[in-house]
């Protein structure tokens, strides 16, 4: 009698799971991690160790105080770690990067109910802390392949920078930015590593390539309207970080395809504008933060409608 | 009124029903004065003053104001008060009148003051009245000095103006903007939530709200606004 069984669907269920996503998640930042030691030394490795450390030690205590089954198995506070570190400056001092961590974890993601319930990307929210709170140390910028050479460390400005200052130093070649070779945060310059970390999460169905298009499409049609060279825009910066990793935030991104548009058109354009418009020399972090709240109302704008139920109006 | 209930209702501003962090009135000063503790002691206590004038006024009068305009003449009383603190500070010291700039005119439209006029002086004696504004007072005073001593000191790295970790620690600039404002100011409301609670989970509606014991529609369905037609 045992080979008859009457159960609810699902009846077949693929194994995926919050921790196999965030573990392709984190295999897809693994090149650029490499990528940040070639360019940046040892210290991106320190940096990015603290960070994790910090953001998985911050969500077990945060879990245990509030009596909550502990969490820290699913890697996500792991990928939170390792993505703020990405957009820290490789000289940044090490509390530093432990607190915008601990930040992060605990008061955007654990304030608000834990995985899924954030209302912004806690790695973005822990970053404009930090940059609020510590303009100075947050845009001090090392130059690439200084580290191995025995010269402590020499400070140049990033591409984007640059641009905002309006000339001055010259601006490196585009196949200097295509590799990383450039002032920048330390996961964010090496665009070859970022783009096969992306490729691998499109093609484990981990991220859909719509955000990601539309936010770099976005970005290149209006550096174009602006009169600007839309490679370098597209090269430098935090663009390709956030617009494959953290704009496609589960919790904080649109469900329905139509949202998912105009989600990542919305961070092309908030972006740009910064860019353009803005003080500051860059726009990434903001732009993805303030179209992560309108997710609510994109999502509202974009429901489906339930079928049968649309030739009724 | 027995002594028991004359010592509740000094005592039940400074924690169990505190202005800022239970009630949640006056948020306006409370996160805009409080990025030094010292800004947070004088706004505390001109805004007591001006609390115990109008609620001894107020008290004295609650007979002679109509019902229909009361609010109107609360108002006049309390702006006749804030007007002579205001006159008081510029005199005698001017510094403070220098680092309150607009909020301190402002206590005028400060929601603790009217509050507690319209659901307490207005109905109740001059004594528990005095008790009620220098409650409330105290309950004010020390929220605003609690969270600006948090935010200069992680903010500024200073604590009413002594530098303490300035010298080693890179201050968080943040704790002094708007947004660390918000943050100590959610995070102060859980712990007194915390500490007035009776350790079960909130109660929502009336049931939940410290102000039900003052509140004429409590028994009524409370400050959810009625639909047209219901009854």
């Amino acid at each position: 009698m045992q080979k008859l069984f009457v159960s609810s669907s699902p009846h077949l269920r693929s194994g995926t799971g919050v921790r196999s996503i965030m573990l392709d998640v984190i295999i897809a930042l693994a090149p650029a991690l490499v990528a940040s030691v070639i360019l940046f030394g040892l210290r991106a490795l320190a940096v990015t160790a603290v960070s994790v450390g910090a953001a998985v030690l911050a969500e077990y205590l945060s879990r245990k105080i509030m009596k909550r089954p502990n969490s820290i198995g699913d890697l996500s506070a792991v990928v939170t770690g390792m993505l703020l570190a990405f957009n820290l400056p490789v000289s940044i001092p090490l509390w530093i990067a432990a607190l915008g961590s601990a930040i992060a974890i605990v008061v955007v993601k654990q304030f608000f109910g834990g995985i899924g319930q954030n209302f912004v990307n806690p790695a973005l929210a822990g970053r404009i802390i930090l940059m609020v709170s510590f303009p100075a140390q947050m845009t001090k910028w090392t130059m690439p392949l200084t580290s191995w050479s025995g010269v402590d460390a020499v400070t140049t400005a990033t591409p984007l920078g640059i641009l905002n200052e309006g000339g001055g130093e010259a601006l490196p070649p585009l196949l200097d930015l295509f590799f990383g070779v450039r002032g920048g945060c330390l996961g964010e310059t090496c665009a070859v590593a970022l783009l096969l970390g992306g490729v691998y999460l499109v093609a484990r169905r981990v991220i859909n390539p719509i955000i990601p298009l539309c936010y770099v499409g976005t970005a290149a049609l209006l550096s174009l309207a602006f009169g600007l060279d839309p490679l370098m825009q597209i090269l430098s910066g935090g663009l390709l970080l956030g617009a494959i990793f953290m704009a496609t935030d589960y919790a904080t991104s649109p469900l329905t395809n139509w949202g998912k548009v105009i989600f990542g058109v919305g961070c092309g354009v908030l972006t740009m504008v910064i860019r353009q418009f803005g003080s500051l020399p860059e726009g990434v972090s903001f732009s993805i933060v303030l179209m992560n709240i309108l997710v609510p109302y994109i999502e509202r704008l974009t429901r489906p409608v339930p079928f049968g139920e649309g030739a009724q109006q | 009124m027995a002594k028991g209930k004359l010592l509740h209702t000094f005592t039940k501003g400074i924690v169990k029903e505190n202005p800022v962090l239970r009630l949640v009135l006056g948020t306006c000063p409370t996160l805009a004065v409080t990025t030094m503790a010292e800004n947070g002691l004088w706004m505390g206590m001109a805004a007591t003053l001006v609390l115990l004038g109008s609620n001894v006024v107020i008290s004295l009068t609650r007979r002679v104001i109509p019902d229909k305009v009361r609010i109107p003449a609360f108002i006049t009383i309390i702006a006749g008060f804030v007007t002579l603190v205001q006159m008081l500070v510029k005199a005698y010291t001017p510094e403070v009148n220098d680092k309150l700039g607009i909020y301190l005119p402002l206590i005028v439209v400060n929601c603790i003051i009217l509050a507690r006029a319209e659901m307490f002086a207005s109905k109740n004696k001059v004594l528990p009245s005095i008790l009620d504004a220098l409650g409330m007072g105290v309950g004010f005073t020390a929220a605003l000095v609690l969270m600006g001593s948090i935010r200069e000191l992680l903010g500024s790295g200073s604590l009413f103006g002594v530098p303490i970790t300035s010298g080693f620690i890179d201050p968080m600039i943040v704790m002094i903007l708007p947004a660390g404002g918000f943050f100590v100011f959610a995070i102060l409301i859980v712990l007194a939530n915390k500490l007035s609670g009776d350790g079960k989970k909130a109660a929502l509606g009336c049931a939940g709200c410290p102000s039900a014991a003052h509140c004429p529609n409590a028994e009524t369905g409370g400050c959810e606004e009625k639909k047209e037609g219901e009854q």
